[in-house]
């Protein structure tokens, strides 16, 4: 049985709507005008007991509510939705004490209290008995490297090792679930490196992850599996590969010449970026594999260096997001 | 339970951290407490007709009201309304927690730890130099103490369902400034309750105000006999119980626009 089912969950909102200048403000008095908004248009998946699947969208596009629904937070308008076989909203409590959420932009300790505190608050919380927590609060502890920030106040902390608290504090009651709302949104790069190493390391064991994010190589970092959303509906769902084949075969070969001032021309291959003695081409690997691209390359002109890369994925989604807004 | 117990402990052990900000109103409520014994005895020598309440009643009523004055809802939860604020308050319902038992006691520790510090030093200065006498007997003390517990429920009580409104009025100053003037006046820590005239006693004895002060300050000093003392205590918890379930039933309907609605 998956984990988690969703179907053709849909969610509206009502948002008011003023008007502007003091004359619209003044009909306002009179008048509330309103919009409803689809957040969630009819979306569906599903996900199997340790799954990390990568959740994303632009701005807006519905990540937040989608999560705030599988945890109970939110009630949908109409579909069905069930996580580890209860409905979230309907059994808030028993549900949410299995889960485990860290929220990106907020933290779920307290301030004013020294982080090792409001790990005991949280043990008192969700009812852990005292030896499984202590175990497991020093096995988050060695692995996330909190030792020295225990005794911290959390306000004190930086935005990376507030973080690393979070998540550590996130799985205290030892959760068969995480969703995880833009963990790394801010974070330096090695407080980046830092979290998604503990998040594939949960993963392995056993944890389900559900991470939505803004940050692509957090993507590619850790997710086998991508669910794209934009406008409340799922526009793809499956293996990174695939999106990326299904947007464009294409790879690019950076060269970079011994010359900076070398023309670099091919039947096969098409420049699109120049950078001093840096160089972008793009090809179709179906038409001539890289090998014999390089060999040519290689043979016509003086090359320092080369790789062939996929293109970023930014690209792919920004191309989706693109041909998605212009359809509409 | 526990967790509410340990969340308690939390907030007390925050609160002492705040020492100055305790230094500074102790200051503040023994200048004004000589002020208001000042005007008092001014008062009480300048009138020949009998008084509803001793002076020696109403030189202690003044300094527990100095001391506990921190016992009314003055203040919003800072954390609390900044959620509501920022639509935050969602992630509330992340914990597997009652939201009401929560907040009533993060307000409720918030609270008491801020009154102990205040209290204790402010208590022992007025008994020893200010005419504060203790209490007439062991019973009006014992009565004392358990009233005062429940002034302190009543006061979280209060305090909570002001918070609670922010989430209909969002920034709540309306609300908790219009509380607020209401038990400043009603509870008696302006003019204590028995010197109001006697056509306001009755909807003075009606209201829960009075239970935040004006019932654990007169069975202190004996002007409530010990054997009295129940039924005004049974008043304040009566109070209390009737505002926890409003404040529960208006919470479950905010929480329900909340999560249908989205914040």
């Amino acid at each position: 049985m998956p984990q988690i089912e969703v179907e053709n969950l849909v969610k509206t909102f009502r948002v008011a709507e003023r008007q502007a200048g003091t004359w619209g403000a003044l009909k306002g008095l009179l008048q509330r005008r309103s919009r409803t908004v689809r957040a969630l248009d009819g979306i569906s998946f599903t996900m199997e007991v340790g799954e990390l699947v990568g959740y994303i969208g632009p701005n807006g596009a519905g990540k937040s509510t989608t999560v705030k629904i599988l945890s109970g937070i939110l009630i949908p308008d109409s579909g069905r939705c069930v996580v580890m076989g209860r409905i979230p909203w309907k059994a808030r409590t028993a549900h949410v004490a299995e889960i485990g959420v860290v929220f990106g932009q907020r933290t779920q300790l307290w301030w004013d209290l020294p982080v090792i505190e409001s790990f005991d608050l949280l043990r008192e919380i969700y009812r852990i008995p005292p030896r499984e927590y202590l175990r497991t609060r020093d096995e988050l502890v060695a692995m996330m490297r909190l030792e020295p920030l225990l005794d911290t106040p959390v306000r004190q902390l930086s935005l990376g090792q507030r973080m690393r608290c979070d998540l550590a504090a996130a799985f205290l009651h030892r959760p068969k679930l995480l969703f995880l709302d833009e963990p790394t949104i801010g974070l330096d790069a090695a407080s980046k490196l830092a979290v998604r190493d503990y998040i594939k390391r949960l993963n392995r064991q056993g944890v389900s992850v559900i991470l939505t994010t803004h940050d692509m190589d957090d993507i590619e970092a850790l997710c086998r599996r991508i669910l794209l959303i934009n406008r409340g509906r799922i526009l793809f769902d499956g293996a990174l590969e695939a999106l990326r084949a299904q947007v464009s075969r294409d790879r690019q070969l950076v060269i970079v010449l011994a010359h900076e001032e070398t023309w670099v021309e091919d039947p096969d291959a098409q420049v699109i970026r120049r950078n001093g003695h840096h160089l972008t081409l793009r090809f179709d690997p179906e038409r001539i594999s890289a090998a014999d691209l390089i060999a040519r390359i290689t043979a016509r002109y003086e090359i320092r260096d080369l790789y062939v890369e996929n293109p970023p994925i930014e690209e792919i989604v920004a191309q989706i997001y693109y041909e998605e807004g212009t359809a509409l | 339970m526990s967790a509410y117990v340990a969340l308690f402990k939390a907030r007390l052990q925050m609160g002492l951290q705040y020492r100055a900000a305790a230094l500074a109103g102790l200051g503040t409520q023994l200048f004004w407490g000589i002020i208001r014994l000042m005007i008092f005895e001014a008062f009480f020598r300048s009138s020949a007709a009998p008084q509803p309440i001793t002076y020696q009643q109403t030189v202690d009523y003044l300094w527990l009201t100095q001391a506990l004055l921190l016992i009314l809802p003055m203040r919003l939860e800072g954390e609390i309304q900044q959620m509501i604020r920022t639509g935050a308050v969602a992630y509330e319902l992340a914990r597997p927690t009652d939201l009401y038992w929560f907040w009533f006691f993060r307000s409720g520790a918030g609270r008491t730890a801020a009154l102990a510090l205040r209290a204790a030093p402010l208590y022992l200065l007025a008994w020893l130099f200010l005419g504060l006498k203790a209490p007439p007997s062991w019973a009006s003390a014992g009565a004392f103490l358990l009233s005062l517990a429940c002034a302190s429920a009543l006061g979280c009580a209060l305090a909570t369902l002001m918070t609670i409104s922010l989430l209909w009025t969002v920034s709540g100053e309306g609300i908790s400034r219009l509380l607020n003037l209401l038990a400043y006046v009603f509870s008696g820590s302006v003019v204590p309750l028995p010197f109001y005239p006697a056509w306001a006693q009755r909807a003075l004895a009606f209201l829960p105000f009075g239970g935040l002060m004006d019932t654990p300050f007169r069975i202190y000093s004996g002007h409530i006999p010990p054997e009295e003392a129940l039924g005004a205590i049974g008043h304040q918890i009566v109070w209390t119980v009737a505002l926890i379930l409003l404040g529960r039933w208006i919470l479950g309907r905010g929480l329900r626009r909340l999560t249908v609605q989205g914040g």
